[in-house]
């Protein structure tokens, strides 16, 4: 019996348009494919004297950043600025989750201040769900959230981000091989990207990581899991570093930084074994030393920098979406 | 006044006594005085009630419902509680310690049950504190404890972390031959855990507590218990491996019973949907075949009761990202339904489902209830089998409206409850 | 009523234009996708230097709002410098003038024009804004109902199909 009420997926409205940006999982591909190809005609706004465009002009777009991270606000705030949004900035961690003041009552506050659109980024996994759940439940469906990371579970922007950006080197999805490797068990990026992997006709996802950091049954998201980086990189097309967090690089995840590198850092030796013009990408911070060497990271076949200009665009592509999406 | 009840035209259903037959039932003086087509002798009713059409069984017993008092009673009373346990046919419950403060003291737990002393109010059995706190350190006034009404003794869902503290609290526990209710959890392995370690967790970027966790806090609590001779309970399994490792346990003589809650009966990790918050249980929801082997053992007997784990929570500890929100689930008034719906799906025989949260966890309590033996108190609970009940935060009595079947059709509507041959509920209009 | 010839008329056009442009100064910026065909035309027919720009109004229409993101917007070019320039804005057909309007706001996005003018190869009437064309060589009315549609065939060779819509 499946009692639960919440198993409609409240992304896509009754038009099966984009109301909501949660997650990856469960759009179909004609969706991904639309928002990349909407993105493209964006990257172009940035090169113009006048870097905006007016289709946010008049609305509201409030960044609600639970959990502090300067570089994605940045990035989603230029987005809605080049689309002409009025943006406003809240580090809630420091203002009212400190007063004790709970989840919704912060979103009802803005959506009472004639909020447009939340960009939501929370250290809980379904925070952004409980949000756009209430505004559906309270009849405010012109409100529209994007999930800018949330917990452990998705992070659908970056993700994004990185088909794009494997679009715009490879093409085409249907002949890679990819692997992800790092942190996969604390990551909503590898989260998202696997979803967008598997839904865009990649043939072949690969993670790669020790042990301790694979989630339990990872395998039945589509992936092959490698514990053997050197194994699980040959003839790869796509290599995806993942970010290894301080507090899990000693512990009982793992006994050293120097060892992760010297199992899992990407170095050119290890790169080698992928195929010659395999791309190296990266979601950024980078931790050189640690999972990247910095003649990986600043060599010819990084794409990192060119992920975060395409980043603006694809956040762009969401954005505008969502806000023409009929209510 | 003495009322003198007949209760006229259902079909009864008494697990103790394998009965399942066309029969009228006659009270007199809170206890029941005939069970048959006619009346004991010089017997005359001053009230009837028409069961036409209905079941007629025990009241139902609890071996696990929260009143939330005292300390919480923001989430419920022992008045919301009550007039739940009544709207849902139970008659009997223990209730688990972990209230604020913790019922580790005889006196919270004479206030408790003389609060609960009233005629409409199911017959209320405390399970007192095992630790002092339940912060599993020192040893509780056990043997004070029980004089003052305390029916067994556990750590609610907290565990005692220090082994050696365990082993003694069985050992002094079995010294008396209390009986001792232990939910197997290692606390390590259910660090920040939220949902069960399997896809779902994966899939949704939740902490995961491994099946793990569950055997090895089982095989402690087997080893110790075979060693102290101690009566354990376990309660709230919720794997098929746990199972089977207190199948093995009985079969090696070490005479242990369990229980698992009506969720764990219906539902898996699946039902978290979207982060669904009322899907936050502890122990937490399984996997598929977990709860399956749960359903085939609970009724092959191997599970020894059905209880409703019934937890009010307010909605404010539920509107919360799910990491976040408070775990458990409302369920006085759904154990009936859900066991009814267990039966329908599992074909069983209502008298071997309705054994499972009648005369069954009535001997687990160690008692002589949960049946309607001549002689025997009347907590009977007459329900109509055909009727929906459809579960809306309006239908439910209990304070808390926080339930993962909200929004769905259950069988069974319970029309009266009687304790100790009390009207306690009265539903036929309602 | 005749469909007009789109390939007549674009010699018409260019005539209607070479006295006044400066193949030196002189710069195309068509409107997507039709206006873009056109201008590719007439930079070969007038021999201008400059290479001629192509937008794409998604971005700037006016009818967000009300009808979403338009699918399949493609990116603006501006392949030469805006501020200063004499600008030519290339169209198929002219009809409320919304997408001129959006047109000339994306245009000045780039920089400041000196002047701009608007090329089209046919009006249908029913403008809903101050807009007028600075050089068109048909004019025909059509009921709303109906559309001109610009079609571009194997050869390049370039037709106009009636719609009704």
């Amino acid at each position: 019996m499946s009692p639960v009420r919440n198993t409609a997926n409240p992304q896509l409205n009754a038009h099966g348009e984009l109301q909501h940006l949660l997650t990856i999982e469960g759009l179909p591909r004609d969706v991904l494919t639309r928002i990349l190809d909407t993105a493209a005609p964006f990257t172009e706004v940035a090169e113009r004297e006048v870097k905006k465009v007016p289709l946010l002009r008049g609305k509201s777009v409030f960044n609600l950043f639970f959990e502090n991270s300067t570089r994605t606000r940045t990035t989603f705030e230029i987005a809605a600025k080049r689309l002409s949004a009025d943006v406003i900035n809240l580090n809630i961690n420091t203002s009212s989750a400190a007063k004790g003041e709970s989840l919704l009552d912060t979103a009802d506050n803005l959506a009472a201040m004639q909020a447009d659109m939340f960009v939501v980024r929370h250290a809980s996994s379904g925070a952004p769900y409980l949000i756009a759940q209430h505004l559906a439940a309270t009849g405010r469906d012109h409100i529209h959230v994007v999930n800018a990371g949330d917990g452990r579970h998705a992070h659908p922007t970056q993700g994004l981000l990185d088909m794009y950006t494997i679009r715009h080197y490879k093409k085409d999805f249907s002949n890679l091989t990819i692997a992800i490797v790092g942190d996969v068990l604390h990551s909503r990026v590898a989260r998202s990207q696997i979803h967008a992997l598997t839904t865009l006709g990649v043939p072949e996802v690969r993670v790669i990581a020790p042990k301790t950091l694979l989630p339990t049954g990872v395998e039945r998201m589509g992936v092959r899991v490698f514990n053997d980086m050197k194994e699980g990189l040959r003839g790869v097309d796509v290599v995806m570093m993942l970010r290894l967090q301080n507090e899990r690089m000693q512990g009982a995840l793992l006994p050293s930084p120097q060892e992760y590198f010297k199992s899992y850092g990407l170095t050119p030796d290890k790169l080698a074994l992928a195929k010659p013009d395999a791309i190296v990408m990266h979601p950024g911070p980078m931790n050189r030393g640690v999972e990247i060497d910095s003649s990986v990271a600043d060599g010819k076949q990084a794409v990192i920098l060119p992920q975060v200009t395409f980043g603006i665009a694809v956040r762009m592509a969401v954005m505008a979406m969502l806000g023409g999406a009929n209510a | 006044m003495n009322m003198r009840i007949h209760i006229k035209g259902g079909r009864v259903i008494d697990p103790a006594s394998n009965t399942d037959r066309e029969a009228d039932l006659f009270i007199a003086n809170g206890k029941i005085v005939g069970v048959g087509d006619t009346a004991p002798a010089g017997f005359e009713s001053n009230s009837i009630l028409d069961a036409t059409g209905c079941i007629v069984c025990p009241g139902l017993v609890d071996l696990s419902a929260r009143l939330r008092e005292p300390g919480y009673e923001y989430k419920a009373t022992l008045e919301s509680e009550m007039a739940a346990a009544a709207a849902g046919g139970v008659t009997r419950l223990a209730c688990p310690p972990d209230t604020d403060p913790v019922l580790d003291e005889p006196g919270l737990v004479e206030m408790l049950t003389h609060r609960a002393r009233l005629p409409e109010f199911a017959h209320v059995h405390p399970v007192g504190a095992l630790t002092v706190q339940l912060e599993g350190k020192a040893l509780t006034e056990m043997a004070e404890l029980h004089e003052a009404g305390c029916i067994a003794f556990g750590q609610a869902n907290r565990a005692i972390v220090d082994t050696q503290v365990l082993l003694r609290a069985m050992q002094y526990a079995a010294t008396f031959d209390f009986p001792v209710w232990l939910q197997a959890q290692d606390p390590f392995l259910a660090k920040k855990g939220v949902a069960h370690d399997g896809e779902v967790a994966a899939r949704l970027g939740l902490v995961g507590i491994p099946v793990a966790a569950e055997t090895i806090a089982l095989a402690t609590i087997l080893h110790l218990a075979r060693e102290t001779g101690a009566r354990v309970h376990l309660t709230r399994i919720s794997s098929a491996a746990g199972l089977e490792m207190i199948v093995a346990a009985r079969a090696a003589g070490i005479a242990v019973t369990c229980d698992i809650s009506a969720h764990h009966l219906h539902l898996s990790e699946m039902d978290i949907g979207f982060f669904n918050a009322h899907a936050r249980l502890d122990p937490p929801l399984r996997s598929q075949r977990d709860r399956d082997a749960l359903r085939a053992g609970l009724a092959s007997g191997a599970i020894n009761a059905l209880c409703s784990d019934h937890t009010p929570v307010d909605d404010d500890a539920k509107q919360t990202p799910f990491d976040e929100a408070e775990p458990g689930a409302t369920g006085l008034e759904l154990l009936l339904p859900l066991t009814l719906k267990w039966a329908q799906e599992m074909k069983l025989p209502l008298v071997t489902a309705l054994a499972r949260v009648t005369s069954d966890p009535a001997r687990v309590l160690g008692l002589d209830a949960g049946q309607l033996a001549i002689g025997a108190a009347a907590d009977i609970c007459v329900f109509d089998p055909r009727a929906g009940f459809v579960v809306t935060r309006d239908a439910l009595r209990s304070q808390g409206k926080n339930t993962p079947f909200l929004g769905l059709e259950l069988p069974g509507r319970v029309r009266y409850t009687l304790i100790d041959g009390h009207l306690a509920h009265d539903g036929a209009w309602g | 009523m005749p469909i007009p010839d789109a390939e007549a008329l674009i010699t018409a056009l260019a005539d209607a234009m070479r006295p006044h442009v400066d193949p030196a100064r002189t710069a195309l910026v068509g409107i997507h996708t039709g206006g873009v065909w056109i201008a590719q035309r007439l930079q070969a027919a007038l021999g201008l230097k400059t290479a001629s720009g192509a937008i794409d109004v998604s971005f700037y229409r006016d009818d967000y709002s009300q009808r979403g993101l338009h699918a399949g917007a493609k990116s603006s070019q501006i392949p030469f410098d805006v501020d200063g320039a004499h600008i030519v804005i290339v169209d198929d057909v002219l009809y409320t003038g919304r997408t001129i309007r959006a047109a000339m706001n994306e245009l000045f996005d780039y920089g400041r024009p000196a002047k701009v003018e608007l090329a089209v190869l046919a009006d249908r009437g029913g403008r809903e804004l101050p807009i007028a064309p600075t050089y068109c060589p048909h004019v025909l009315s059509l009921p709303v109902a109906q559309m001109l549609a610009l079609e571009k065939a194997e050869d390049g060779k370039l037709s106009f199909r009636l719609i009704e819509k």
